[in-house]
Formats: C-alpha cells, structure tokens, sequence
C-alpha cells in the first residue's frame, strides 16, 4: 500500500481483515488527509458519486461505535443552505436523488432554520436536512485504521514503481503481489498519465465557541462550485468541531501549486461565510491553511486494477471526497484484489474510462 | 496607572503593559484551559502561538498582543 491517508488506510485496514498481510509505505509527506475537513457528506455530482457516497455513508455508520473518541466522529447532519426559490428547487432536486439512493433527507421551513441554527442569517428561504451526514478527524481515524493485525507501517519514500516491487529513497526494493497506489496527488510522480491535477483550498479554524452551531452547513451552490472544471470559486462551507471550534471553508483554485495562504482569496472566502453567519464577525480565528485536492477531469476517483500493470491497482483522485468515500474505495479493492463479488457497480470508476476516450478526442 | 480586572480581581498596573504582562504580574499567569482543562500561558509573546487566548470587553484576544487600558475586563477564557 503506497500512501497512509485515509484511503490508503482504509484499503489497507480492508485488506488485512480480509487476512493478507500489508506493508504500507508513507512518505509522511503534506497530504489532502491531513489538511482537509473530514466530512462525511452525500454529494450528488452524478449518479456514480451519489452510490459511492451513499454505500460508503453506510460503511462509516457500521464503523462509527468502534472508532476511538479522538477520532471525533460526530453524527451533526448537514444542512444545505437556500437563499432563494432557485436554491429551493435545486434542494428539492437533491432531496429526490438522495432518496433515490436511499439517503432520507427533508425541506425545512426558514422558521425552523432559524430555530435549528439561530446564528444563521435572517431572510434565508429554508434548507435540505440530511441527517446521516457526519464529520470526523480523518488523520486519527486514518492512523487508527493502521492500527489493525497484518499491518505494517513503514515511513519511507517510494521513489519508484516497478513490477510487482516498489524501490526506496534508500535505495531498498520491496516486493508485493499486489501493490496499491493510494498516494493522492504524489501517485503522479510514481506512474506516469495519471489525469490528476491538484486543486487548492483553503480552511480556517476559529477559537472555541461550544453550543453556537450544530449542523455542518452548506450552501447549495457548493455542489457547483465543487464540481467546477476551471477557475476559481469560493463556497461556504461551516463545522462545528467537537471542541466547540468552527471550521471554516471553502476556496477552488486550479493551476497553483503554492501552498501559501491567499489573504485576498481568505477574505472572499470569510465573506461569504458572514453572509450566512454574522456572528463571525465578532469571533477569533486562530489558524488559517491550505491543502490540495487530487482531482480528476469528471470528479470521479480512479479506483480497480492498472489495465496494463502486473498486480497495479489504484485508489486515488478522491478529491474532496476521499474520507467520505474511503470505506467504500477500500470496499472495492477488497472485492478486486480478492476476486469477490463488488458491493456496488465498479465500472465508473475504472481508469479505462480516461484511456478509452483518448484517441477519440486525440489530445493525449 | 491603569485600572483593570482579571475574572473580576482589581489590578493597577502601569500604561504601556500588554495584557500578557498583567496576567504575569497577578501571580498566576495562566491565560486559557484546554480541553483537558489544563492550563496554558503566553508562549510566544508574538502574536504567532494563540496560547495566550483571553476574553477582552466580551471579545477572545490575545493577551500578548493587547495593550491594558482603563476599566478593562479581561477573562481567562475555558
């Protein structure tokens, strides 16, 4: 296993349940695992994402009263802000996709908005509930999956993939029958034509504020802005921490490779935020940061087997999503490497969907 | 002099001391608690840390970047 964030520990937590032994090899490098929100919420980008959100929901649920409390799993529900009819209608589009999916879900009335968050802005036109929505903190979780008989953990850099073998920054070469590339936006300098491209965000965290909000709160344009093929966007996006911290997001930006916080992009992004919730303007941040996304062309992860690599197998392009999906990727290449039966339709996610449409458009 | 409270405690102090000097010349110079409850104090006195998180006239501030004035509230913040 190449990479210990959340996917990576998840397949690999998977696989040694499954009663194979796993070496995972991390770089300790800056990853999306470490930087992101840790939320686990439906989105409904396509009908791939929404199966992979909804089958994996399921899985974080299974496994919610085994994690450790610092893994701060916390079952807040999400509220999907509208701001007027046209953010209604979208709702109400969600509201029907995920009950497609099985994820019950309901409109609420701005009055009731006002009792549920009363920090929330007046004059807002309602809201989406999705109660099975969550949030954890995904490097503990992901640290604690590790933690799992038939697992070892190696810190070290993979500086090369070979056939079925792995070489060391040390010069070392490792040998699996399989080896899955779980590295995110690194799997990039190891196996090359990888349709990853990174996209920055970034969060901000304030001081603790217990009690003042309790939902994790979206606005119904963060779908758009999520979903974004270029440019850059801003989307609110708000937890409440188990601390009584507010995190704070959301910023896109594609073509930047520059890990520095963006004063101007922060305050578009802080803006935003104040336009849903006032209240923050009187409140102390104390942390700002970004990270970056491993996204691919249609938002999708790349997940299943290399089609040309001996034992290749890939899990990564998660994007925003990674903790949401993790459970569910590692549910797949589980089923792959062990030759099961899949627990939902893995076509969607294949890296042959990228190589089949290459000579059509004959760009690449 | 200045005239401040800390949780309520009068203090007289000289213009120009930050509230992270006052906390120190109360005798006890703990600004917050963390979540376990134990106590944290001014570390890096340059406004980077935010250890030194204290409540100001209702508002979260830092200690080490605030200077007292008159009639000022300050709380240790929990």
């Amino acid at each position: 296993m190449i990479g210990a964030g959340i996917v990576g520990a998840s397949c690999a937590h998977a696989l040694a349940l499954a009663g194979l032994s796993v070496r995972v090899v991390d770089a300790g490098l800056p990853a999306a695992t470490s930087a992101g929100m840790g939320h686990l919420v439906s989105l409904d980008g396509s009908a791939a994402e929404l199966a992979l959100c909804s089958d994996s929901l399921a899985r974080w649920r299974a496994l919610a009263p085994s994690l450790p409390a610092s893994g701060a799993y916390h079952r807040c529900g999400t509220l999907w802000l509208a701001e007027n009819e046209d953010d209604l209608a979208t709702a109400d589009d969600k509201r029907a996709a995920l009950a497609m999916a099985g994820i019950g879900s309901e409109l609420i009335t701005p009055t009731r908005l006002a009792a549920l968050e009363p920090l929330l802005r007046p004059g807002l036109s309602g809201a989406l509930r999705v109660e099975s929505d969550a949030i954890l903190y995904a490097p503990r979780v992901a640290d604690w999956l590790l933690e799992c008989v038939g697992i070892t953990l190696e810190r070290a850099q993979v500086t090369a993939l070979e056939d079925q073998q792995v070489r060391l920054a040390d010069g070392r070469r490792l040998g699996a029958r399989v080896i899955v590339l779980a590295a995110g936006l690194q799997a990039g300098a190891l196996l090359e034509g990888l349709p990853i491209e990174a996209k920055k965000g970034h969060l901000l965290v304030t001081d603790r504020y217990p009690g003042r909000v309790s939902h994790q709160l979206v606005e119904l344009g963060y779908g758009a802005s999520a979903h974004a093929g270029q440019g850059t966007s801003v989307a609110f996006n708000l937890q409440a921490r188990p601390t009584g911290q507010l995190l704070i997001g959301s910023t896109r930006q594609f073509d930047t490779l520059d890990p520095r916080v963006e004063p101007a992009l922060l305050a578009r992004m802080l803006e935003r935020a104040r336009g849903y919730l006032p209240a923050l303007g009187a409140i102390n941040a104390i942390r700002a940061w970004t990270g970056f996304r491993a996204a691919t062309p249609d938002g999708l992860p790349i997940i299943g087997r290399h089609p040309e690599r001996e034992g290749l197998w890939l899990a990564l392009g998660h994007e925003g999503l990674g903790v949401t999906t993790a459970p569910s990727t590692a549910a797949l290449i589980r089923a792959g490497v062990l030759g099961e039966h899949p627990p939902l339709d893995p076509s969607p996610y294949r890296f042959e969907r990228f190589r089949a449409s290459a000579p059509a458009d004959g760009q690449r | 002099m200045i005239r401040l409270t800390l949780d309520g405690e009068a203090l007289v102090l000289p213009e120009g001391t930050s509230v992270a000097a006052a906390l120190a010349a109360s005798g006890d110079d703990h600004a917050r608690s963390d979540l376990a409850g134990r106590p944290r104090a001014p570390f890096c006195g340059m406004g980077i840390c935010q250890e030194c998180r204290v409540c100001i006239d209702g508002r979260r501030r830092l200690a080490c970047q605030t200077l007292i004035r008159e009639g000022m509230e300050v709380e240790r913040t929990r």
